[in-house]
This record gives C-alpha cells, sequence and structure tokens, in this order.
C-alpha cells in the first residue's frame, strides 16, 4: 500500500487508512460483456411481453376463421418443446467441455445443438406451410396475424442464435478456446436458454390455452 | 494499489487461475472466490437437474391439456400458467445461472425491472381491451339480443 496516494491533510494528522475508491468487499464488473448482453435480453424480453399481450388481446378474434383447437396439432407441438429443451441441456454440455479446455467435445455438443436447433426450425416452418396451405394464414385473421408474429419473431431468433453458433464453431476451429471466444460463448449460452425461456411462455399461452375451448 | 494486490490475490488462488487471467479481473472479494471471472458456472449435475425439472414441468401441462383432466378451461388455463412460472424459474435458476450476486446484482435488478414491466404490459393490455370490447358497440343483432 507504500504506493496508495494520499493528500495532504491540512490538519498534518496522517489519515488512518489508507484511500480506498471501492467499497470493501463490492464486486465490480471489470468486464461489462455479459452485464451487457443481458440488458439486450431483457430488452428482447421486453418486445416478446408485447408480441404477447398483442396476442393475449387478440387470440380469440378469429374472424369465423379457424380456431386454436382447428388448427393446432399438440404432439408436434410437444416434439418441438422437447427439441429445444434438448437442445438447452446440450449447449450446458458444450459449456461444460469449453471449461475443461476441451475443443474437439465442445465442438460436438456445439454440432448437436445446432442440429436440435435445426430441426426445431424445420417442423416450425413445416407447421407454417401447412397453415398457410390450409389458408389460414397470417392475412386470415387477427389471430392468425398475431400467432404468426409471435412465434414468427421467436423463430427467427432461433434462426440468429443458429447462424450465431454456425459462427462460432468456425472462430473456434480457427483459434481455439481463446478469451474472446469463451465471452461469445457465453453470451451465446444466455441467448440460447433465453430462447427456451420465452418457448415456454409461447407453448403455454399460445399453443395449450389455444385448444382449450 | 488495492486494486492490484487484490488481483495478485486473485491470481493466486489455485482454481480460476486461467479465467482470472483470460478476463483481467480484480478487485473483488469474491463471495466464494471463484465463479464471477468467467461468468455464470454450471455444474453437469445443475443442467441435469434442471433439464429433469423442466421436462417434468413440460409434460405435465401437456398431458393436462390432450386428456382434458379438467372439466373448466379456466382451471386447466390457470394450472397451466403456474406450471409455466415455475418452469421459467427453473430455467432462469439451473440455464442461466442467475442468482444474487451475479455481476454485482445487476442482472438480477434488471430481471426484476423487467418483470415489472412484463407484468404492468401484459395485465394491463388484457385487462383494458377486454373491458373495451365489452363495451362496445355489439357487433350484430345476435350481440344485442344477448347484451345485459
Amino acid at each position: 500500500m507504500s504506493d496508495t496516494y494520499a493528500p495532504p491533510l491540512t490538519g498534518g494528522q496522517t489519515p488512518p487508512q489508507p484511500l480506498s475508491f471501492h467499497v470493501e468487499g463490492e464486486h465490480h464488473p471489470q468486464n461489462g460483456t455479459l452485464l451487457g448482453f443481458w440488458v439486450y435480453l431483457m430488452s428482447d424480453c421486453l418486445v416478446f411481453a408485447c408480441l404477447f399481450a398483442t396476442y393475449g388481446v387478440l387470440g380469440r378474434s378469429y374472424a369465423a376463421g379457424p380456431s386454436g383447437a382447428d388448427l393446432f396439432d399438440l404432439p408436434l407441438v410437444a416434439v418441438n418443446t422437447s427439441l429445444l429443451l434438448l437442445s438447452s441441456i446440450t449447449y450446458g454440455f458444450a459449456m461444460l467441455e469449453m471449461r475443461r479446455n476441451r475443443i474437439g467435445a465442445t465442438q460436438g455438443w456445439l454440432a448437436v445443438t445446432g442440429l436440435l436447433g435445426a430441426g426445431f426450425l424445420g417442423l416450425e416452418l413445416y407447421e407454417f406451410a401447412h397453415l398457410i396451405h390450409e389458408g389460414a394464414g397470417p392475412q386470415r385473421s387477427a389471430f392468425l396475424s398475431s400467432f404468426f408474429t409471435l412465434v414468427g419473431t421467436h423463430g427467427l431468433h432461433v434462426t440468429f442464435g443458429i447462424v450465431w453458433l454456425v459462427t462460432m464453431m468456425v472462430q473456434v476451429q480457427l483459434h481455439g478456446l481463446i478469451p474472446a471466444n469463451r465471452r461469445r460463448l457465453m453470451c451465446l449460452s444466455l441467448f440460447w436458454h433465453f430462447l427456451d425461456l420465452i418457448w415456454v411462455g409461447v407453448f403455454t399461452f399460445v399453443y395449450l390455452m389455444g385448444v382449450l375451448p | 494499489m488495492t486494486v492490484r494486490t487484490d488481483h495478485m490475490a486473485n491470481l493466486s488462488q489455485a482454481h480460476g487461475m486461467q479465467h482470472a487471467a483470460d478476463h483481467g479481473h480484480g478487485g473483488h472479494g469474491g463471495h466464494d472466490g471463484h465463479g464471477e471471472d468467467d461468468g455464470p458456472h454450471g455444474t453437469f449435475k445443475g443442467y441435469v437437474t434442471g433439464f429433469v425439472l423442466a421436462a417434468i414441468l413440460t409434460a405435465i401441462p401437456f398431458w393436462l391439456v390432450m386428456n382434458r383432466v379438467f372439466d373448466s378451461s379456466r382451471v386447466t388455463a390457470l394450472v397451466i400458467l403456474a406450471f409455466a412460472v415455475v418452469q421459467i424459474v427453473v430455467h432462469i435458476v439451473y440455464f442461466l445461472h442467475l442468482d444474487a450476486k451475479s455481476e454485482s446484482g445487476w442482472n438480477m435488478l434488471a430481471l426484476i425491472f423487467t418483470l415489472v414491466l412484463v407484468v404492468i404490459t401484459l395485465s394491463g393490455s388484457i385487462w383494458i381491451m377486454y373491458h373495451l370490447n365489452s363495451n362496445m358497440m355489439p357487433a350484430s343483432i345476435h350481440d344485442m339480443r344477448n347484451m345485459p
């Protein structure tokens, strides 16, 4: 502490303790990336909250068209939900392997996660194509407009998550598990688990409650 | 400087050495000596616990709806919403590893603020629009007959 700067006091008395510029024991995040990314996720959460509110308001306005009970295929949604949940835990395993500095295992689990995410996306696109083919496209009723907007926005997030994931796999292949890549994988971990969290709201609020009489 | 000595102490800890060096982190006492430098840590057991809980909390609502366990839609809706809230908490704890300590509590603060806004947005929109709908002009003669 000998190099600690202490301003001369007018009283000529030496201060009993060296000056400290932060509260002792306080956690002081020097690297704010994860916090910043968390704030982004929270703002994304607000976007979804608005879309959920829109669906909550319009979700029963069928305009004499098909209702959720007519359209939704719950077994398909159950498969979709399991795919996304499985991809969450496989991403968790990728993070555990990253901590052990095993590049191969990390890449393997990331690939599995990406495939599960792609499977989820494929099923969702199949469902959308099926709905549009049946004449239940987004222009059919307010219910379907809000449905496509909410579920489509989630699907778009998953799409960009997969793009990010593939980018990270290339990055890890090229540069290894360097600090920057670890940080990015941490952010993607938050993003991916957050998408699964939003999906819990989607399958409950949209699909399950949509088929209730 | 105080910060530098803390940093050196951090580095000298046997575990987390790599991570502390990676991020140049210092200046915190550490409530458990590690965990902050490389973000929140998960364990294999934690992930599996979260996965099993989430799977159970997903299966029950699907079962409730697909087999029409309750006669009343309202009861079913309330029960599956409760399951969703519990599952979201499970995801936050076991997958996102959020607790009051992460990032000095700023994560939790942001989450609470967001939750307040989400609750206001959702309940406010649905509440207002429901009353607006029921106070609107009836859309058809049929509705007019059913007016209170």
